[in-house]
């Protein structure tokens, strides 16, 4: 991206383009990837509520949960550790679980060892 | 009267010397005079010793430092006499007026001011007997105004009425009225 | 019609505000301010102004309250003093950054240690780097004329900067003294409203305020911040005319009083000046050739309009009433300005410094005498003997 000069940039460091942090792709910071697993989705939102990046897609029209915004995901984690499908799954197996467990419903793998 | 005339105000936290102050202040305003009117700020209580002052002049005043040497000292509660230096920085050829029941000349013992003039009046007593309390800043002003000359009593009771206005009932305004014409009356010079 | 009303200094300025009537004030109480704020709150309790008005729990909160409203949109008046002004230092700078047109009443007050409520400019000395623009006020009258001013100075689309209006703690704040307050309908028509162009509460036009800049764009904010405070002295000079035509007070960049045909000249800010006015016409009646330079704009710092005023001087002396602790020779921060300035415009006069009434030390006519004494003699030898001297210190 050019540089802009100091006549060039709204003054006092505002920013009036609203939303462009979008602009800024984050995805290149994962180190873990969030990835769908066996256990199916209850559309509950949970994740989408909680995930700090704005990064679960979701279709509104049909109220459902689709995915995972690969460009901007930072790979935190977060909507696996809310998730109540992953928590239900971990009570049933009674056992502590690899986080990329294929029985869970949101996995979190790590990059590079994603099975495409 | 000089061209500036500087006043000095003794008397005791609680008194009224503030508000003395500010009072010929406005009667100032009203007369087309130039003034300033300020305080000593130190760690005051009721019942400390203070000082206020005030700057009068039909030219404007620019002066803002403090007043060393006063044309007039006022000392508004006579237990100050001998404990506080009321006569200090008076002019040779100033006016000191007190509230006491002493006479001219024994303040002018005690304090030691040998010059210029001295009147007195029992401003505290006046307080008492029109108001039922000693407040002795009304009563000094009209001292003031009859040993100055500075002010009108008119001016000063127009003005005394505009101040208190609706902070006092009409009954204890004229008792300040009252208390103030007969401060000037009874004040005398010696 | 304009009427004369007997005021102390903050008392002026809460009318100015009360005329201004702001969106909002938030401030935190501290001598020699409190009285300006005591008396807005009695004019927002009875309904005089429209002012949402914040009780804050400090000073660093009331100027954080100050800069949330302001950026909002909204139009920003506080007061403080000494160490109230330390305590939002961080958020002072950010004001000022953040392109803020709040305007503050600064009651000057020496700042701790020791505890001191009394007068000196160490207050506003410490904000002079902090990008907000600062004007000197001789008496009450001139309070309540620059607060008038400092709203359509800030506010200028050229500008948008944060005003602070200083004027001496108690010296002017309390002395009630003969103030001509204008009618109210006039100030608020001169004040005009406020048009924010960026408000936060535009939620058609979402925006965001402070955020993060790498290297690589703090500098060009800053570059910025020097743009408006170039724009200002223009602004500045603009606003004083037309506060002169409407209001008949005529303002400048400083005030010269007998500085034209004067051999020597004494530089000193706010109520010394006053003081000064006295000392040298005292000082003409006997014959002596001197004059005075009242600075009223410190910030943006008039550099060549100072040299031009004072540049057919023999001597100057400038009167600081501050210290700025291990500078060249501890001098004040008004005479390394200045000496600067002219020393920088090529113009070489013999100068010395005064440090005087610190923590409220009262500076007398006979001391102001001394220093013009001094300054000519300086006059005649050409030479200075001592760089600072402080005046009324007792060794």
């Amino acid at each position: 991206m050019e540089q802009k000069g100091w006549r060039d940039i709204p003054i006092g460091g505002m920013i009036l383009d609203a939303g462009n942090a979008v602009e800024y792709l984050t995805g290149g910071w994962r180190a873990f990837r969030p990835v769908f697993g066996e256990a199916d989705c209850i559309h509950c939102f949970t994740c989408w509520l909680y995930c700090p990046d704005s990064s679960i897609l979701v279709d509104t029209e049909n109220e459902k949960m689709t995915g995972f915004d690969l460009e901007h995901c930072k790979g935190c984690g977060i909507c696996a550790a809310v998730c109540p499908v992953n928590e239900k799954v971990i009570k049933k197996t009674d056992q502590e679980l690899e986080r990329d467990d294929v029985r869970l419903c949101i996995r979190m793998v790590e990059e590079g060892k994603v099975e495409e | 009267m000089a061209e500036l005339t500087e006043i000095r105000w003794h008397g005791r936290g609680g008194q009224g010397v503030v508000t003395a102050g500010k009072l010929l202040a406005e009667t100032a305003l009203g007369t087309g005079q130039y003034f300033q009117a300020f305080p000593d700020y130190g760690p005051e209580r009721m019942g400390a010793p203070i000082r206020a002052y005030t700057r009068l002049s039909y030219q404007p005043i620019n002066i803002h430092s403090q007043i060393e040497e006063p044309n007039v000292v006022l000392v508004l509660d006579p237990t100050l006499l001998g404990s506080v230096p009321v006569t200090e920085g008076l002019k040779e050829d100033g006016t000191l007026v007190v509230n006491t029941s002493m006479s001219p000349a024994e303040v002018r013992k005690i304090t030691g001011f040998q010059t210029g003039q001295v009147f007195t009046v029992d401003a505290s007593h006046i307080a008492i007997d029109e108001m039922g309390r000693e407040i002795t800043n009304t009563p000094m002003l009209g001292a003031f105004a009859r040993a100055t000359g500075l002010f009108d009593l008119d001016d000063l009771t127009e003005q005394l009425r505009a101040w208190f206005g609706k902070k006092i009932s009409p009954e204890a305004i004229e008792a300040n009225v009252r208390a103030l014409r007969r401060a000037a009356e009874e004040v005398q010079r010696g | 019609m304009s009427k004369f009303e007997a005021l102390q200094g903050n008392e002026a300025v809460a009318t100015a505000m009360r005329q201004i009537n702001p969106d909002v004030v938030a401030a935190y109480p501290i001598t020699p301010q409190t009285s300006t704020v005591q008396k807005f709150a009695d004019f927002v309790a009875d309904g005089l102004v429209d002012t949402e008005f914040v009780c804050v729990e400090s000073e660093h909160s009331a100027m954080s309250a100050c800069v949330g409203a302001s950026t909002a949109g909204a139009r920003v008046m506080t007061a403080t003093a000494a160490n109230g002004l330390a305590l939002m230092w961080e958020i002072v700078y950010i004001a000022a950054s953040n392109r803020c047109p709040i305007v503050m009443s600064l009651v000057n007050r020496a700042l701790s240690a020791p505890i001191n409520i009394h007068c000196d400019h160490s207050d506003v000395m410490g904000m002079r780097d902090s990008g907000w623009i600062i004007l000197f006020s001789e008496d009450g009258q001139e309070a309540y004329d620059n607060l008038i001013q400092a709203v359509r100075i800030g506010e200028h689309p050229d500008v948008l900067l944060p005003v602070a209006v200083c004027q001496d703690g108690f010296i002017t704040s309390h002395e009630m003294a003969r103030v001509e307050i204008y009618d109210d309908a006039d100030v608020k028509a001169f004040v005009g409203e406020y048009e924010p162009r960026w408000p936060l509460l535009d939620v058609e036009n979402p925006k965001t305020y402070g955020p993060l800049d790498f290297y690589d764009y703090y500098y060009e904010h800053k570059r910025q911040q020097v743009e408006a405070m170039e724009h200002a002295q223009r602004v500045i000079l603009e606003v004083a005319e037309e506060f002169n035509r409407k209001f008949n007070r005529d303002y400048g960049l400083f005030e010269p009083y007998r500085l034209q045909d004067a051999r020597v000249a004494v530089v000193a800010a706010n109520s010394t000046a006053g003081t000064a006015k006295t000392v040298v016409d005292q000082l003409r009646d006997q014959g002596l050739k001197v004059g005075l330079l009242k600075p009223r704009v410190f910030r943006p710092f008039p550099a060549r309009e100072l040299t031009e005023a004072l540049q057919h001087l023999e001597a100057i002396a400038v009167m600081d009433r501050s210290i700025s602790f291990g500078a060249m020779n501890n001098a004040g921060p008004l005479f390394l300005e200045l000496a600067a300035a002219l020393t920088l415009h090529g113009v070489h006069i013999p100068m010395a410094d005064y440090v005087y009434g610190l923590g409220g030390r009262d500076v007398r006519p006979a001391e102001i005498e001394h220093v013009y004494r001094d300054a000519l003699e300086i006059a005649e030898t050409g030479q200075t003997e001592r760089m600072v001297t402080y005046l009324g210190v007792r060794e």
